[in-house]
């Protein structure tokens, strides 16, 4: 590759033609400060509208100065990222974007871990010029079911419109409006609910400021908590443990299951149960109806839907059913492990410690913002009452914490409780990209051959990559596989489906990149993408950390199918543990 | 944000399909296509967007936001005879604002919006390149220049 030299900051750089300024000052560890660039580089993720101009540099014999994300280098370029000229430029950038910007640090979600704020006090700004008499936009808040927007503290970076249109291809926000009136906005500057939203959540997990953020539930937690007749029961989705220690101060990566179940145990949950043990049901079922229609579709039976779809990932849903309603009887019907464990702990786990269902409160900890959704939806709740409660993520378990004065690091590890807390490292694995379907590959083929899995990790279904595929040797029968994670990625494979390309069998999707590790909910990596590969790792090493790997091994599995739901795919089975999907696509309403 | 609630027929959403059609469906070309429906309709509500975004299969969300940033697009129905002031420098230094007053004042309506009877609507612009005549008033596509608030009224008398 073509390489030119050119000099920053008194230092010489060879980068290959074609590299912007702001990389090329990387490569020398000069770190160009900026509030609207981000570079997810392994998910082929970026963003560079050139729109913050905090980056600008000095370019010698260059006029005006540069925006390094956006200006590719020349060869004998002399480039200045300090000069007096710049750092001037850069201060009033600043003061003029605060200007317009709410000054309620103090009382605001994002504190502490904006980046804005964080921009500010790297600046040095101390004063505000002109701060009195500036105008301040005020748009009107909207509350979704997951998401809030504050659009007054919007910067206009646009990262949450690359992720919803360029990685998502959701399409639900876009730039609207010009000059003091621009904001990011669903069309017509609607509310989140009446858009296409799928509440991914990936908007939030990049916006840089307070105008995006997750709806907080942890108050109606601890109302719950502190109500002496009601009995509150936590679940706990796999990727959270890969990340809570994030908030703590831990390297990502770390895994803390057993100082996490400490802390809700802490925090006065009357049951410590795991999300995991619904993820080994999940693949009772989902693998159950996978073998059911691979063989009839085998035997030429034309009503089996092929390939088959999982479900369970809220955002996926939601974004099948308002782009792809012509599809909805392909996925999976099984509910996702979150609505399984709400179903099993109200009636199952209700009737075995004889409580009432309305009783009893079940919290979910997410690392999705669409869950919080999900727990909504009408025909996840028995005569109003609903199957889980409250939904929370990652980062408001960490802030639960926090405010319990729980040090969660000195706490020692603890077991979660039995019979819903007890699960195979089959579901550990759901949190990754890839994971729901090795994991159903390691059922489903004992159960469709008869035979022992000998080698139990698939390495061939894992990775970053957007779109990945394998053939799965079922004992000489081959299973195509399809991978997707990235609403994006998800709709190539769909689109495929519907013109009838598609040559799996069955396909996972996952709404996030990366998987629920680099769900909605997690703690913010701020354009880093290794902390989503550290992630990932934890969870396969906690994989392989468990004694029991395949789902149907689970023992309180078996004992559930025994006692009460009789065997996978049966009538109470279908009642309590699988759903149907809607058109939403007409429910799109224009209100004016 | 503001519209009208307005039912297509079949014919007005086969006309904006046939013109999306016309620029071969390519999103590249929403800008033209807003013109011609724009120019067809008079005006841009929300459900035209959307069938828009059908035709160019582009996210509305994407149509409002260029139909926002765009000052020549409007969401709302246009009067009879539309009234633009320009308020562009050299109009605005010569009184462009105390003319466009008096034709508040006279049609009791705000920019953007149209008179009860759908006579009159009001706009104001920038710049129509005719500064040696400032301030400017448009009406339809007749120019009036060196307007002063005290001609408003005989202006509008000519539109009775």
């Amino acid at each position: 590759m073509e390489t030119i030299k050119l000099t920053i900051d008194n230092k010489e750089v060879d980068v290959p033609r074609g590299t912007t300024i702001y990389k090329a000052a990387k490569e020398l560890g000069i770190d160009i400060p900026t509030l609207c660039y981000m570079d997810l580089h392994d998910l082929n993720i970026e963003n560079k509208p050139g729109g913050c101009r905090i980056c600008v540099v000095e370019v010698e014999g260059r006029r005006n100065l540069a925006p390094t994300c956006s200006t590719k280098c020349e060869s004998g370029m002399v480039v200045k990222t300090h000069s007096t000229r710049v750092l001037n430029a850069r201060r009033t950038v600043m003061e003029f974007i605060l200007s317009d910007h709410p000054k309620d640090c103090l009382v605001c979600s994002k504190s502490g871990n904006c980046e804005l704020q964080t921009m500010a006090h790297r600046l040095g700004i101390r004063e505000i010029p002109g701060a009195e008499f500036a105008e301040t936009s005020k748009y009107r808040k909207d509350t979704s079911p997951s998401i809030i927007r504050d659009l007054d503290k919007c910067i206009m970076c646009r990262r949450c419109e690359t992720m919803c249109n360029d990685v998502q291809t959701v399409g639900a926000l876009s730039a609207v409006n010009r000059g003091f009136m621009a904001t990011v906005a669903p069309a017509f500057e609607q509310n989140l609910e009446h858009s296409t939203c799928t509440y991914c959540g990936q908007c939030v997990a990049v916006c840089p400021t307070g105008a995006l953020t997750e709806v907080n539930h942890v108050p109606q937690v601890l109302r719950a908590l502190v109500d002496p007749t009601k009995t509150v029961v936590v679940q706990t989705a796999p990727a959270v443990r890969a990340a809570l220690g994030e908030e703590f101060g831990m390297a990502p990566g770390t895994l803390v299951t057993g100082k996490m179940t400490a802390a809700l145990r802490a925090l006065g949950f009357d049951y410590v149960f795991d999300t995991d043990f619904a993820a080994d049901l999940t693949i009772m079922e989902e693998g159950t109806e996978l073998l059911d229609r691979l063989s009839r579709h085998l035997k030429g039976d034309t009503t089996a839907r092929i390939p088959i779809l999982t479900s369970c990932c809220p955002g996926w849903v939601n974004f099948f059913e308002h782009y792809f309603p012509d599809l909805k009887d392909v996925p999976s019907t099984a509910k996702s492990p979150q609505q399984m464990f709400g179903a099993i702990a109200k009636s199952y786990f209700a009737e075995k410690i004889g409580i009432n269902r309305k009783d009893m409160v079940v919290v979910s900890i997410m690392p999705c913002l669409a869950k919080k959704y999900e727990c909504q939806r009408d025909e996840f709740s028995v005569d109003g009452n609903p199957d889980v409660d409250f939904s929370i993520s990652t980062r408001e378990l960490a802030t639960f914490i926090k405010q319990a004065n729980i040090d969660i690091k000195t706490l020692q590890d603890e077991e979660f409780d039995t019979p819903l807390g007890e699960s195979t490292g089959a579901s550990v694995i759901f949190g990754n990209t890839g994971g729901v379907i090795e994991a159903a590959c390691r059922t489903a083929y004992e159960l469709y051959t008869g035979k022992k899995l000998e080698r139990i990790e698939f390495t061939e279904l894992r990775g970053m990559e957007g779109v990945r595929s394998a053939t799965i040797d079922f004992n000489g029968l081959p299973v195509n596989i399809g991978i997707a994670h990235g609403l994006g990625n998800a709709r190539k494979l769909l689109d495929d489906v519907r013109s009838g390309k598609s040559v799996y069998h069955a396909i996972e999707v996952m709404a996030c990149p990366g998987g629920c590790i680099g769900g909605g909910g997690q703690p913010l990596h701020h354009g880093n993408s290794e902390v989503i590969k550290a992630r990932a790792a934890a969870l396969y090493t906690e994989d392989r950390k468990k004694p029991l790997r395949k789902s149907h091994e689970n023992p309180f599995i078996v004992k559930l199918y025994d006692e009460f739901l009789g065997k996978a795919g049966s009538e109470k089975a279908h009642h309590l543990l699988h759903t149907h999907y809607f058109d939403k696509k007409k429910k799109i309403i224009i209100k004016h | 944000m503001s519209s009208i609630k307005i039912e297509l027929r079949k014919d007005d959403v086969d006309f904006i399909k046939g013109v999306c059609a016309s620029f071969n469906n390519d999103p590249q070309e929403l800008i033209n296509v807003l013109h011609s429906c724009q120019e067809h309709f008079g005006y841009l509500p929300a459900e035209i967007q959307e069938v828009v975004s059908e035709g160019l299969n582009m996210p509305v969300a994407k149509i409002y936001g260029v139909v926002t940033f765009y000052s020549f697009f409007t969401m709302t129905p246009k009067g009879k005879n539309p009234i633009s002031i320009c308020l562009g420098t050299a109009c605005y230094v010569r009184g462009a604002e105390k003319v466009l007053d008096e034709f508040k004042k006279e049609l009791g309506i705000e920019v953007g919006q149209s008179t009860n009877d759908n006579k009159f609507s009001l706009s104001s612009l920038r710049c129509v390149g005719a500064c040696g005549l400032a301030p400017v008033v448009l009406v339809g596509d007749k120019t009036y220049g060196r307007v002063a608030p005290d001609d408003v009224k005989n202006i509008l008398k000519e539109y009775e």
